[in-house]
Formats: C-alpha cells, sequence, structure tokens
C-alpha cells in the first residue's frame, strides 16, 4: 500500500484480487452468505434428524392424519361438527374458537385499557389511584393464574336449578351465562347492511365537513349526524320490515337450559383472563402516549378558545396514537398467543384440539408444527393490520 | 448417532425436536436393557396422580398398582425393587416421552389399541388391568343409566381414549352430550366437583379414587353401573427392541404365575423347597429362564419377595380395606372365572 491510497469509501476501482478480498462491500456480502448458508443447512440437518429418527422409531410420519376420521367431540363450535368429521376440521373449530376468543380478548383490553389509561391522567386523585392500583395487579399477576382464578368463581356460581335470573332474560349459573336472543328473521341481514350504509355515510360525511371547514373555516359538528344514521338506519329497517320481534328465551331443561344463547364459563374464564391481563399493559401504553404529548401543545389549544373535545381529537390524539400504536401491536399480539392457556380451563381452541389430535394420532411433531404454523399466520396478520394503522395515524411529514 | 451427541443444538430444536433430541439409542435390539444395567436405574414413566394406580404420597414416594410394576421390573433386572426413577407424565407427554427413550418403559394407564401399537411404533405387554369407560355423577341428578344423560355436560381429559368412547357411547345411542376436555387432572376433577358438569368421564377404575380423595362427601356421588369400552391397560415399551420387550412381558406373566401356582409374597421362601416343577421353574431352582432373559435366574423369586404375586399387588392397592376398594371382576385368574392368563414359563 503506498500514500495514494484513497480514503474508505473512495471510489477506487477494484485493480486485483487483494483489493476485492479486502473490500468491505465485498466482505460484508461474504458474512451474509455465510450465516445464510449456516441457518440452512441447521434447517435441513433438524429436518433431517427428525425424519430419520421418526423412520427409525417406526413413528408415522406426514399431514395424512388430517383427512382422517376425528371420532371426538368438541364442546364449542362455530361451524358444523360432528366425531364422523376429519382432523382436519376439527383443528378448523380449534382455529375459529382461537380467533373468536382473541377478538374478543382485543375488544375488551382495548375498552378497558384505554379507559383506565385515560383514568391514570385524571385530575381526580382517587379516580388516578384507584386506575394505578388495578394497573398494578392485573399486570403483576400471571396471566395463567388469572385465568384459572376467574375459571374458579365462574364455577363456584349457582349449578342450573338455582340459576340467577337476569330480569327475565337470560340466566348466569355456573354452565355460563344464557340469554334472549331474537328469532332469526330476514330483516336482521338488512338491518346489518343499513348499519354499514350508516357507518360509510358517516364517514363520507366527516370527509364533507371537513372540506367545508378547510375552504369557508365554518365547523359542521358530525357527531349527532353520525351516530344518528349509524343507529337510525338499521332501526328504520326494522320498523319498516314491520318490526319483528320474537325473541328466543332460554329455559331450564334437563341437565341445563335450551333455546336462547349460551357463552360458556371457559371461554368467559379465559377471555377475562387474557384481556384483563392485557389491559394493564395497555392502559401504561395509553397513559405513556397522552404524557409524550407535550404540555405547551395543551395549553396552546386551550388559548386559541378550543373545545376539550376538540383538543383531545386534534391536538392529543394524532400525537398519542404514535406512541401508542407500536407497542399496542405487540399487546393484540401477545393476547393472541396468550388465548393458548384454554387447556388449563377446557376451552376448545386450537392447542387444546391439537392436544387431541396429537395424542390420538401420534404425530406429535406434524401436529405442533401445524399450531406453530397458525400462531405465527395469526401473529403476522396481527401485526401487519397494525402497521397499516400505524401508517395511517402516523405524523405526515410534509 | 454421533449426530446426536453433536452440540447443544438440541437446544435451538425445541418442543418439536424433542422426539430427535433425546438419546434415542435404545432402538436396537439389546440396547435398553444394556443401558439400563449401566445406569442402574429404571425410567418408569407413570400418571402424575391417580389414586391405586400411580400417586405420590406425602413424602414423595410413589406407590400404587403400576408403581408396582416398575418395582417388579427392578427387582427381577438389579435383585432389588428400588432402582427406579420416576416420571411423571401427563397423558399428551406419555407416547413422545417412550418413543423418545426419555423413559425405559411405560405403565400409565395405556390402553393398547392397535393404532397406537403400529403408529406410534409401540409394543405393548399382557394387559394388567382391564377396566373401562366408565361415569361418575352426582346422586341428587337422579341418573340411573347411561340413558338417562342425554344432554348432559361431560368432563374428560384430552388424548385419551375416553373422549373417542364417549363420542361413540352416545352416538350410539342417540343422544346429544357437550364435553368440557381439561388438561390439568386437579383442574379437570374440580370442573366436575363444583358443578360445572354433570359427570366426570374416566377409566372406570380410575373413578373411586377421585370419589374418595376429591369430593367433599362421597357418598353424594354414584358411578354409573356398566362398563361401556373395553380399556386393556397395558405397558408400552418401543418397537424394536425385543429382549427389553420379551423382559417386561414375561415380568408380568410372572405375577400372574406365581398367584395361579400359590406362591405369594408371604410364603414364597417356603416355596423355594418346593417339589413342583413348575414353580421351581418360576423361582429358578430349575431351568435357565434368568439367562434367556438377560437376568439373573432368580428373578420371578426376587419380585415375589419384593414386591409379590398378582394377587398381592392388586389387594395392596384395590383390596376391600383400600379407599379405592374394587372388585377384581375380569382381572381374576383363567382359573377363577377371569382373564388372566400367563403363558407357561419352561
Amino acid at each position: 500500500m503506498t500514500d495514494a491510497t484513497p480514503a474508505r469509501g473512495g471510489k477506487r476501482p477494484a485493480k486485483g484480487l487483494k483489493d476485492i478480498l479486502n473490500s468491505e462491500s465485498f466482505r460484508s456480502a461474504i458474512y451474509q452468505i455465510a450465516l445464510g448458508a449456516a441457518v440452512v443447512l441447521l434447517g435441513l440437518y433438524l429436518y433431517q434428524n427428525v425424519v430419520e429418527n421418526l423412520q427409525r422409531q417406526n413413528i408415522a410420519t406426514g399431514f395424512g392424519f388430517l383427512g382422517e376420521v376425528s371420532q371426538f367431540q368438541i364442546g364449542e363450535r362455530l361451524i358444523e361438527y360432528s366425531p364422523r368429521d376429519t382432523y382436519g376440521r376439527a383443528l378448523i373449530v380449534g382455529l375459529l374458537n382461537t380467533l373468536t376468543v382473541s377478538a374478543a380478548g382485543i375488544v375488551v383490553a382495548t375498552v378497558i385499557g384505554f379507559s383506565v389509561g385515560i383514568a391514570r391522567v385524571s385530575s381526580n386523585w382517587l379516580l388516578q389511584r384507584i386506575a394505578l392500583g388495578y394497573v398494578e395487579i392485573v399486570r403483576n399477576i400471571p396471566v395463567i393464574l388469572q385465568v384459572i382464578f376467574w375459571a374458579a368463581v365462574i364455577r363456584n356460581l349457582p349449578a342450573p336449578r338455582n340459576a340467577v335470573e337476569l330480569f327475565g332474560l337470560g340466566f348466569i349459573s355456573n354452565r355460563g351465562l344464557a340469554f334472549a336472543v331474537p328469532v332469526a328473521d330476514p330483516a336482521h341481514l338488512w338491518m346489518g347492511l343499513a348499519l354499514l350504509a350508516g357507518i360509510v355515510l358517516t364517514v363520507i360525511g366527516t370527509r364533507l365537513a371537513r372540506r367545508h371547514r378547510e375552504k369557508t373555516g365554518r365547523y359542521v359538528d358530525m357527531l349527532w349526524p353520525g351516530l344518528g344514521m349509524i343507529f337510525g338506519l338499521p332501526l328504520l329497517v326494522w320498523l319498516l320490515s314491520g318490526a319483528p320481534h320474537v325473541i328466543d328465551f332460554p329455559e331450564r331443561q334437563g341437565f341445563s337450559f335450551s333455546g336462547g344463547a349460551t357463552i360458556s364459563p371457559e371461554f368467559v374464564a379465559l377471555m377475562l383472563g387474557i384481556s384483563l391481563y392485557s389491559s394493564g399493559f395497555i392502559a401504561e401504553i395509553v397513559r405513556a402516549g397522552i404524557q409524550a404529548t407535550p404540555k405547551g401543545q395543551v395549553e396552546a389549544a386551550r388559548s386559541i378558545s378550543l373545545r376539550p373535545r376538540f383538543i383531545l381529537r386534534y391536538v392529543v390524539l394524532p400525537q398519542a396514537l404514535r406512541v401508542i400504536v407500536p407497542p399496542l401491536t405487540s399487546q393484540y399480539v401477545s393476547l393472541s398467543k396468550n388465548s393458548s392457556i384454554a387447556v388449563v380451563v377446557g376451552y376448545p381452541d386450537l392447542v387444546n384440539i391439537g392436544n387431541t389430535v396429537m395424542n390420538q394420532t401420534g404425530q406429535a411433531v406434524e401436529a405442533i408444527a401445524v399450531m406453530m404454523l397458525v400462531y405465527l399466520i395469526i401473529s403476522l396478520v396481527t401485526s401487519t393490520l397494525m402497521n397499516i394503522y400505524n401508517r395511517l395515524v402516523a405524523i405526515k411529514e410534509r | 448417532m454421533n449426530k446426536m451427541k453433536t452440540a447443544g443444538l438440541s437446544a435451538v430444536a425445541g418442543l418439536a425436536f424433542a422426539v430427535a433430541s433425546a438419546p434415542v439409542a435404545n432402538a436396537d435390539s439389546g440396547d435398553t436393557l444394556a443401558a439400563v444395567k449401566a445406569r442402574g436405574e429404571i425410567l418408569c414413566g407413570v400418571h402424575p396422580a391417580r389414586h391405586g394406580f400411580a400417586a405420590p404420597d406425602s413424602r414423595g414416594a410413589w406407590s400404587g398398582f403400576e408403581v408396582d410394576y416398575c418395582f417388579a421390573l427392578s427387582a427381577a433386572i438389579f435383585g432389588d425393587p428400588s432402582k427406579v426413577r420416576f416420571v411423571a407424565l401427563s397423558s399428551q407427554q406419555r407416547f413422545p416421552a417412550i418413543q423418545s427413550g426419555e423413559v425405559d418403559v411405560l405403565p400409565r394407564n395405556v390402553t393398547a389399541t392397535l393404532s397406537r401399537d403400529t403408529a406410534l411404533g409401540l409394543n405393548f405387554t399382557p394387559p394388567i388391568f382391564y377396566t373401562g369407560t366408565g361415569f361418575l355423577v352426582r346422586a341428587e341428578d337422579g341418573i340411573e343409566d347411561i340413558e338417562d344423560m342425554d344432554g348432559a355436560t361431560i368432563c374428560m381429559a384430552p388424548g385419551s381414549t375416553t373422549e373417542r368412547n364417549v363420542a361413540q357411547i352416545f352416538a350410539a345411542r342417540g343422544m346429544n352430550y357437550t364435553p368440557v376436555v381439561i388438561e390439568n387432572n386437579k383442574q379437570l376433577v374440580d370442573a366436575y366437583v363444583t358443578g360445572r358438569c354433570d359427570a366426570l368421564t374416566k377409566d372406570k377404575a380410575a373413578l373411586p379414587g377421585v370419589r374418595a380423595f376429591d369430593t367433599q362427601d362421597p357418598s353424594e356421588h354414584v358411578l354409573l353401573p356398566g362398563i361401556f369400552s373395553k380399556e386393556p391397560l397395558a405397558m408400552a415399551v418401543r418397537q424394536g427392541d425385543d429382549q427389553w420387550y420379551d423382559l417386561v412381558k414375561w415380568v408380568v406373566y410372572a405375577t400372574f404365575n406365581a398367584e395361579e401356582l400359590g406362591v405369594s409374597q408371604a410364603n414364597v421362601d417356603e416355596m423355594m423347597s418346593s417339589d413342583d416343577p413348575d414353580i421351581q421353574t418360576l423361582l429358578g431352582v430349575i431351568g435357565d429362564n434368568g439367562a434367556k432373559l438377560g437376568v439373573g435366574n432368580d428373578w420371578a423369586y426376587n419380585i415375589v419377595k419384593h414386591v409379590g404375586n398378582y394377587e398381592d399387588i392388586y389387594m395392596r392397592h384395590f383390596g376391600p380395606d383400600s379407599p379405592v376398594a374394587l372388585e377384581r371382576d375380569l382381572n381374576k385368574l383363567w382359573t377363577e372365572g377371569g382373564v388372566l392368563y400367563g403363558f407357561p414359563m419352561h
């Protein structure tokens, strides 16, 4: 090397083999290729090992078992299923149950988490302390204990024959919550469509109102018209279709209840356990988000006499959401993974059904591979959706 | 096998690779017995808590019917019943544990079935206990027969043959039920006891233990009469090691034959001087059965001396004085109307 050697990163044509070997880009490429190859080889080695050893032990392999008849019943199912269906269908029943409890858990955790998080920064001393106590309790007790706790509470409710009656609309017992539902009517479909139409119209209305405001500076409040459309349209459809009001009431019959709809104790215990646990974390995330908004911003907004509602909506939330959404995503992902605790209380989720399938067929590796793959997909989809939302609420650099 | 020993790669592999990463050296004939002898103890996979079959007492010492078969095996190999390490296994864990070599033998309430024998790569000894699906129900519900259970909610463990049996029992009668499937045994029993379920179903032989130990007032719970499926409980070993399979199988037959020949724990020392050639063969006074099985010639003597014959073992855990008293029913010798039939030992 001579003094003429240019500085690192300088433009210098590759001169010889030595120069290529010493160049930064070449080395980094080599390291990456080596790492990639090591990962692939390790994977291949493990796969080879599993296959070899399974063969040596005369254990059946492959995914053919998914098409075999399951011969076991499942307590809760969203789709038709009987013991004459296949293992594959049984796993789908379990997957749908996992998605149901995760979705319900996410909604409950979000509602409670946001309420408690806002209470944490409340100026009301008592409310603030209660919120703090709640957060410390729910997030410091292991989630599995919370699920078992709720299961025990629910099991010690009265038996069906002594069930607590809820104003003639349903019963609470250790068999869960049985409640009245309207008998299916064609009008329900139209009501659903009306609800959808109401939401779409509200969104369009809000857009128009904003454009109007930006052009003329005059503010049009869309809160009441919006609520009116969202709730009023389905009501109107219901009235127009003759107000069908046949209700299916649950009745005590045999061992339990017949009629109406039932939410099982296992579902409630699992859902409460995992969502309360996550709500503690979400509350802290929300508190952090709100406090991340500089105080001066709120004061400035007040000084131009913005209404408190607008301060929250146009000043605090846009800045807070930016901080809230990314950690919220990982809470949602971990909540849906926590739902696999279902096995301890007996809610037939994917893992519970997967366990049975694994035991009936003995194909542990395949059954666990299916479960891992499904959870991976659920988590990736959840974070993709949240990332899209994050992009929507992120501060737009102009 | 050298591959297996290379490094802690297995740590990366995790649960799905448990099958691969465990010491699988035992698949070839003769390996298991040699490994057991070298290790100086038997790894015995048992139920974590099934009163009468296997449960640790307050000081952590294991006892039970199936536990005694681990002791018998140890007595046959080492002349000492205590050379056993117990591994408590849930119903999910049990098959991977025996397949991977985590345990040498699996006396853990395993029902011998065709698919387990073949697809799981197992071999089954002659059944050591014949039972069937039973139902525990509350007396106040007035259930007298399986036919009264239409619409019932039933608690059961996952991955057991029970889950499948109940589906068939109800389908055959055109009845409906709601299963509540709970893996943890404590939670499962608790769900029944607190009234979440109308019935608890397990192997019938396991239910008296639940009634005696887990309910507040055993008289409020009744066992439904009748047995609703065939559950021959046998010990499982890995396929491919015929020597080990032979040894475990003949330990079972030795307990049957000792009872049939009247050789019991109480009189085994006197029986050593018996003139009966069958007894002499059993106890190793004549012949070389021990050498053929790869153990000492006094193997059967040690079993009876330290653990007992089938009747001794049965009465110890299910006798009339035991809290989980069970009639012997099918579990009697063939000479007394049961189905226990030890092959001849010459």
